[in-house]
């Protein structure tokens, strides 16, 4: 059921995706995106991210053998690198404003804050899910039989990390 | 019973809970409808919803052909009829076609793969709730005045601000929008229950054509929807955050808005008209008593047509421009669709060939669906072709088109479904020379209503206008269509009336009144809480079929003796644990709505909303699914 979610939120980006495309170039006023990128700083933000994704996979690996504590620990890891991620993306955006582009400016601003703004609500809501997990396994509730929980979380948590490679690409590292 | 109840009062919100979960839990009462998790009761709530909109976007109908029956009409002023076809258009289609198209899958899937109830009991309901209140919420403008107008496709940028300054786009949008979260959630339930919980030697080969079509269809559901899910935010983002996705001044393009709906909406309408093909697709080989012909064609078909469906919508669009190779590309992709419809047509007449013919109610509606159906699809084969199109978009020929597929197709097949199923689920017969007339009324109404838009639009009336002046030669073809779609009215009473007459007075359903092959008819009528009292072993396609006939030298049925080889064992149903109630689907759902009035009225109920939405998840999450 996860793969089939994740199915119909690769339809979801795909589609916003879309739209960033194909309204790329076509802004009728600035600032345009060589004008407020910062790709090394975005770099480092993508790189926690994916580092993320490591955290997490080792969090399944540990409560698969048992490891209710461990498996603490890199939830923990995992929520903290996605924190930090969104800190970033927070500071991007507010960088952003401050050089004057918005929703309302143009169609980059538009079509931008609309795509890494979703991507963000979906890192959020995996951190949510991550900080659950954690508080459950404090009660005792995520053992070695309900491993699943933790395993469909990790595939959401790395979906999304995904999209984030894909948007990074498409939107910061080709840019027209 | 009394004093156990006094010496163990409730001590917290969980036990609190638990004891409401008891209640339900007995099937009586209000509480256990809004805290039920099953399936036949969910698609009860599902077909009755579905039934009470289809008055609604009937009589919405009707005034527009009242206003429409006479040249310079006054029933209504032009505003007025831009909500009626606005909410006709959207109320039929997803309020009307496909919860009843859900009624059917919540219903009949688990039985026919001999499951005591769908993999997700709690998300199906949520399903329903959702779908209840985004229904509701979309229809909110009648109280407050503000109506949506601008179509049930809501073109941009006429759906902007600018252009739509009222709350009536706001209440479709966020109606549509929390509607798509409940067919997802379907979607999604019904593809694992499908894939996951068939009963041992139910292989995928030996399912019923039904369930097949659900499973294409939820597919459809949980690919297509994400992308009316897009447009809808970026139409959201324009309308309260000034974005620009449909600004031309800042260099947006409504178009954009043309290629998500239409990517959503031609899924959509597959989405909308695979249910009712799988129906007759059941109902016919039983009225005929024969397999259904060419059983895996069948299949493969509405495979087909799942992933050709996506490859097609731009034929909404041939004449915005977008440029003769494009044009000349989704003209052939649209042609080739008809192929698979085609092979399940002469599938269903292979069907019905040579076989013992039996003309009760569900088999009429079957048929009358076939050869409407075909005339429809016909029509739209014409639109393929793009010059020929280029005179019939935005034409009284299109409305013709898609009314003889949607209802024509859809609606005569749901209904044979409902006088097919109704001794299953309700435990009486309907009345059969009530639904003989039913449908006599329905097919001549329905003829009457719309062959003389074919004729109308060839003579070039457009669509979507309030009225027209004398002298077009549309009067009297406008006269008759009206004529019509009152008998059509008339015979939906004669409908109500046989409901109402066999609800109180109907003879006793057995099981299997219409002799029939699927697993369905092997339970008793009405169906028990845990439906199989012993999950089947399943051994052939139409298992139940062969359990009742061996076959002579010349292939005709033989009546196997009741009971011959089988031992009847005791089964302690009371041993069966079912799923437990939950009050959470509900409380989830209303979450939806406060966060949409939120954004339209008073900002403070959004987070008030998200909050809702959270404390019904969290608490989804942590009670027990069953105890």
């Amino acid at each position: 059921m996860m793969w089939l979610f994740l199915a119909s939120e690769c339809l979801f980006f795909g589609g916003l995706i879309a739209g960033y495309l194909l309204y790329r170039g076509r802004s009728v006023t600035g600032p345009y995106p060589k004008d407020v990128y910062d790709i090394p700083f975005t770099s480092v933000s993508s790189f926690i991210l994916i580092i993320s994704s490591v955290c997490m996979v080792l969090a399944l690996a540990a409560i698969q053998r048992g490891d209710e504590r461990g498996m603490r620990v890199w939830l923990f890891a995992t929520a903290a690198l996605g924190i930090t991620f969104l800190s970033g993306q927070a500071y991007e955006f507010t960088e952003f404003y401050r050089e004057g582009l918005t929703m309302k400016t143009n169609l980059f601003g538009t079509t931008f804050f609309l795509l890494t703004g979703f991507h963000g609500a979906h890192v959020t809501v995996g951190v949510l899910i991550l900080m659950s997990l954690f508080v459950m396994s404090l009660r005792g509730r995520i053992t070695q039989e309900k491993s699943l929980n933790v395993e469909l979380a990790g595939l959401y948590w790395h979906f999304v990390d995904v999209v984030w490679i894909v948007i990074f690409t498409l939107v910061y590292l080709i840019q027209q | 019973m009394a004093t156990e109840y006094y010496e163990q009062q409730p001590v917290g919100v969980g036990d609190a809970l638990r004891s409401l979960r008891h209640e339900a839990a007995n099937y009586r009462g209000i509480l256990s409808w809004l805290a039920t998790v099953d399936h036949k009761r969910i698609g009860m709530m599902y077909g009755v919803t579905a039934f009470l909109f289809f008055l609604v976007g009937g009589i919405e109908a009707l005034v527009i052909r009242s206003q429409l029956a006479t040249p310079n009409g006054s029933v209504v002023n032009a505003e007025q009829y831009n909500q009626l076809f606005t909410m006709h258009g959207t109320t039929m289609i997803f309020m009307v076609v496909m919860p009843l198209s859900s009624a059917f899958f919540n219903l009949l899937i688990p039985l026919m793969i001999g499951a005591r109830d769908v993999a997700f009991p709690r998300l199906n309901a949520f399903s329903y709730w959702v779908f209840l209140v985004g229904a509701l919420f979309l229809n909110f403008g009648w109280v407050t005045g503000d109506v949506p107008d601008a179509g049930w496709f809501g073109y941009a940028n006429l759906t902007t601000k600018a252009f739509s300054p009222g709350h009536g786009v706001d209440f479709w949008l966020f109606g549509l929008q929390i509607m798509g979260v409940a067919s997802m959630a379907a979607g999604f339930n019904f593809i694992v229950t499908i894939l996951n919980m068939r009963a041992p030697g139910m292989t995928m080969f030996r399912l019923p054509v039904f369930v097949w079509m659900t499973l294409v269809t939820s597919f459809l559901a949980v690919l297509a929807f994400p992308l009316i899910t897009v447009g809808l935010f970026q139409l959201f983002f324009d309308r309260f955050f000034a974005a620009n996705f449909f600004e031309p001044v800042a260099g947006g393009d409504p178009l954009l808005w043309q290629h998500m709906f239409w990517l959503f909406g031609h899924p959509e309408v597959y989405i909308l008209i695979l249910p009712a093909m799988g129906i007759v697709s059941e109902v016919l080989p039983t009225f005929s008593r024969k397999p259904l012909f060419g059983y895996p064609f069948v299949v493969f078909s509405g495979i087909a047509i799942g992933f050709m469906g996506f490859g097609v919508w731009a034929h909404h669009m041939f004449t915005v421009g977008l440029g003769s190779v494009a044009n000349s590309a989704f003209a052939v992709s649209t042609m080739l669709i008809a192929v698979p419809t085609g092979v399940k047509i002469f599938n269903w007449l292979g069907t019905l060939w040579g076989g013992s013919i039996s003309l009760k109610p569900p088999l009429l509606f079957a048929v009358g669906f076939i050869a409407m159906f075909t005339i429809g699809g016909l029509t739209g084969v014409t639109h393929a072709v793009v010059p020929s199109d280029y005179q019939q978009q935005d034409s009284y020929y299109i409305v013709a088109h898609f009314h003889q597929v949607l209802f024509g197709g859809a609606i005569f097949g749901l209904f044979a479904g409902v006088y097919y199923w109704f001794p299953k689920f309700i435990g009486k017969m309907l009345n059969e020379k009530l639904g003989i007339i039913h449908f006599v009324l329905m097919f001549i109404g329905f003829n009457l209503t719309f062959q003389p838009m074919m004729i109308l639009g060839l003579m070039g009336m457009p669509r979507r206008i309030y009225t027209y002046s004398e002298g077009y030669g549309w009067d009297l073809w406008n006269m008759i269509a009206t004529a019509g779609a009152f008998m059509i009215a008339a015979s939906i009473l004669v409908f109500i009336i046989n409901v109402i007459v066999s609800l109180n007075r109907g003879e006793k359903a057995s099981a299997d009144p219409w002799d029939g092959r699927t697993l369905e008819w092997s339970l008793p009528s009405p169906v028990p809480p845990y439906n199989f009292a012993e999950i089947p072993h399943v051994q052939a396609l139409d298992d139940f079929w062969h359990h009742k006939y061996a076959e002579d030298e010349e292939g005709r049925p033989l009546p196997v003796v009741v009971g011959a080889a089988e031992e009847p064992h005791e089964v302690d149903v009371h041993s069966i644990h079912m799923p437990s109630p939950s009050l959470f689907p509900l409380i989830s759902s209303l979450g939806f709505p406060t966060i949409g009035f939120g954004f339209l009225y008073e900002t403070a109920l959004v987070p008030v909303g998200v909050a809702i939405l959270l404390f019904g998840i969290y608490g989804w999450a942590i009670e027990p699914a069953a105890e």
